[in-house]
């Protein structure tokens, strides 16, 4: 369970984040659907405790990331925006590294890692170093080495970005498959069908406010469109009357 | 620690494989500055030998108004060339060395007993031809004492008489402190590599990292910042000792090639004293590594990083080339001198002195304490929200 209550945050004279609360419920997927450049991914980085909110809470499960960034870095699961892979090293050593750096066994992180090679069917390239790897590729391995400690919690930021049509459906029954398994998810995007394919739960950002939240039917109810994409334009359009 | 150890394991691995860093710690280094030092003197000895025993041709001006001298000359084993008629400007077209010109009134001077003029014409500014002048000075004024000797013996005077005092040296150098005016250039080039060895695996693991957009993603790992910095320095740190450990090695090798013995000289490298040199430079390599990390985690980008390597160069340089242009005769306070104080005590192992126990602990204390100054100020840059974004 996440609750974030009337986050802030400011970069000098931008205000990315000015004032967004809402709740994630546990074995959902929730998905914040925004423009480029909303503040989705200002959001998701403090509730990753890269970022300190300048105002607001936020609860992971009771823990604040402000005061307990080490515990909550064990629970969650971070695919960034970026996904930077060591190219002198192979598939396999950069999802080990990132076993290693959790405190798992050898042991532990080679049985995993075999499991995450048959889900995300990366047998063809985990022993290759990832020098010149393809978009789709680059992906598999970033997921991978953000499950290799099998967190409760999984954030994505963008995650079919720059990906091909098979990938990104290939991603997506991933996603559905963590829901499954009882993982709770986030994800940011910018993507309507995305969203439509795959969230019970959309939050919608615009200039770094809360425009809508609810599920899929929800919003277009709340908005009167008989389409998720009108309802989006919709509800950005008139973000004032929405907040009033 | 467990993060940071497998921080340390994973930059020293990494790093192998990466041909430019092996390039520049492991090979630069240890190769590129002994052959060049070693390449120097072995030329320059040669050099100078060579211009010692060369036949000198020497153009002489008005020879008919000193023939005896002439035939001193030649008896010397110079070359006599005929007259010219610009001397001036043929020394300075650099055509000739070194030109002597016997005035007219040579004979009448002498024979009135007066010192008789004789002039050479050189460029002393032009290095190259000081070995010919001294030679042709030497020769003169040799000549100019036997003359001397002999007309005070026609008087009847002892030609002991005009030397008043007599000058005697004793010598306490040895060949082997003979060697150091050889190696002042060892500790510069120890200096230099502390920082040069780990240079590019700190900027790689560090503005690099930022720049391929995989410091974000580590960051979200649970383990402490302060872990992650240090062992990327620790890392550095490691790469920079192994360049100068092979590059000492190097040296122990190579200098007993060097054409030394005909210059009186010993130079070679007991396994002692790479010992102490290394025990002496390790604090330095832990400055090196802090320096160049705090540097590498305030630059924005690879290249900005890179532009403040280029400065870095100067930091050991300072202390080398102030004690080069200034020798001093070490003293306690000096010790508390970061790369100066590691200056002083290379000089003093390699002279094969003993060093005292209270220089090494002040030398190495203070340079890691600063060290270790240094590597807080990084790990305060590291925790700093901004270190993740390039822009």
């Amino acid at each position: 369970m996440i609750k974030v209550t009337n986050l802030h945050k400011s970069f000098g004279e931008v205000k990315a984040v000015r004032g967004i609360s809402f709740e994630v419920p546990d074995g959902q997927i929730t998905g914040l659907l925004g423009p480029n450049g909303a503040g989705k991914t200002t959001t998701l980085r403090m509730l990753y405790s890269l970022l300190p909110p300048d105002q607001g809470q936020i609860s992971i499960d009771g823990l604040d990331p402000t005061r307990d960034a080490m515990a909550i870095k064990r629970t969650l699961g971070v695919v960034p925006d970026s996904r930077g892979l060591y190219t002198r090293m192979t598939a396999r050593e950069n999802i080990a590294y990132y076993g290693q750096l959790h405190g798992m066994s050898r042991r532990d992180i080679g049985d995993r890692i075999d499991e995450l090679v048959q889900t995300l069917d990366m047998a063809d390239f985990i022993e290759r170093r990832t020098e010149g790897f393809s978009q789709g590729q680059r992906v598999k391995v970033a997921i991978a080495r953000a499950m290799v400690h099998k967190p409760q919690t999984v954030m994505l930021d963008e995650p079919s970005n720059g990906l091909d049509v098979m990938s990104t459906r290939a991603l997506r029954a991933y996603i559905l498959s963590l829901k499954a398994a009882g993982h709770s998810v986030i994800l940011s995007t910018h993507i309507m069908q995305e969203v439509a394919a795959l969230c019970d739960q959309i939050v919608i950002i615009a200039k770094g406010r809360i425009a809508a939240d609810g599920s899929a039917q929800d919003l277009m109810l709340q908005s009167g469109c008989d389409s998720l994409e009108d309802a989006f334009v919709n509800l950005i359009g008139t973000e004032e009357g929405l907040l009033a | 620690m467990r993060g940071l150890a497998t921080v340390y394991k994973k930059e020293v691995r990494e790093n192998l494989r990466d041909k430019r860093a092996i390039f520049n710690s492991l090979l630069l280094g240890p190769i590129l500055f002994p052959v060049l030092f070693i390449g120097l003197a072995y030329f320059s000895a040669n050099k100078q030998q060579e211009r010692a025993e060369k036949v000198l041709e020497l153009p002489v001006i008005g020879a008919q108004h000193a023939p005896n001298l002439v035939n001193f000359l030649e008896q010397q084993g110079m070359v006599i060339k005929p007259s010219v008629d610009n001397p001036e400007d043929l020394v300075r077209a650099q055509e000739e060395q070194v030109i002597i010109r016997i005035p007219e009134q040579f004979g009448e001077e002498w024979k009135a007993g007066k010192p008789a003029v004789v002039e050479v014409i050189a460029d002393p500014s032009r290095r190259e031809s000081n070995t010919p002048m001294r030679r042709v000075r030497g020769l003169l004024n040799a000549y100019g004492a036997q003359i001397g000797q002999l007309r005070l013996q026609l008087r009847g005077v002892s030609p002991t008489i005009q030397s008043a005092i007599m000058v005697k040296d004793v010598d306490l150098s040895t060949p082997q402190s003979r060697g150091l005016l050889f190696m002042i250039f060892l500790p510069y080039i120890l200096m230099i590599t502390s920082f040069t060895g780990g240079m590019h695996l700190a900027i790689d693991s560090t503005a690099g990292e930022k720049e391929r957009k995989s410091l974000e993603p580590l960051l979200i790992n649970p383990v402490p910042r302060w872990q992650i910095m240090l062992g990327k320095m620790g890392a550095t740190a490691t790469y920079a000792f192994a360049s100068l450990a092979l590059t000492l090695l190097a040296f122990r090798f190579a200098l007993p090639q060097l054409p030394t013995g005909s210059l009186g000289v010993d130079l070679n490298l007991s396994g002692p004293a790479v010992g102490g040199i290394l025990l002496v430079v390790a604090p330095v390599v832990i400055l090196a590594a802090a320096l160049l990390t705090t540097l590498a985690a305030l630059a924005k980008s690879l290249r900005e990083a890179q532009s403040y390597m280029g400065l870095i160069f100067l930091v050991p340089m300072i202390p080398s080339i102030i004690f080069m242009a200034n020798p001093v005769t070490p003293e306690t306070w000096m010790m508390a001198i970061p790369m100066f104080s590691q200056n002083l005590l290379i000089g003093e192992f390699v002279r094969g002195e003993s060093v005292s126990l209270e220089w090494l602990v002040m030398s190495m204390g203070g340079t890691l304490l600063i060290g270790l100054l240094l590597a807080g100020l990084a790990a305060t840059l590291f925790n700093r929200p901004k270190l993740v974004f390039s822009n």
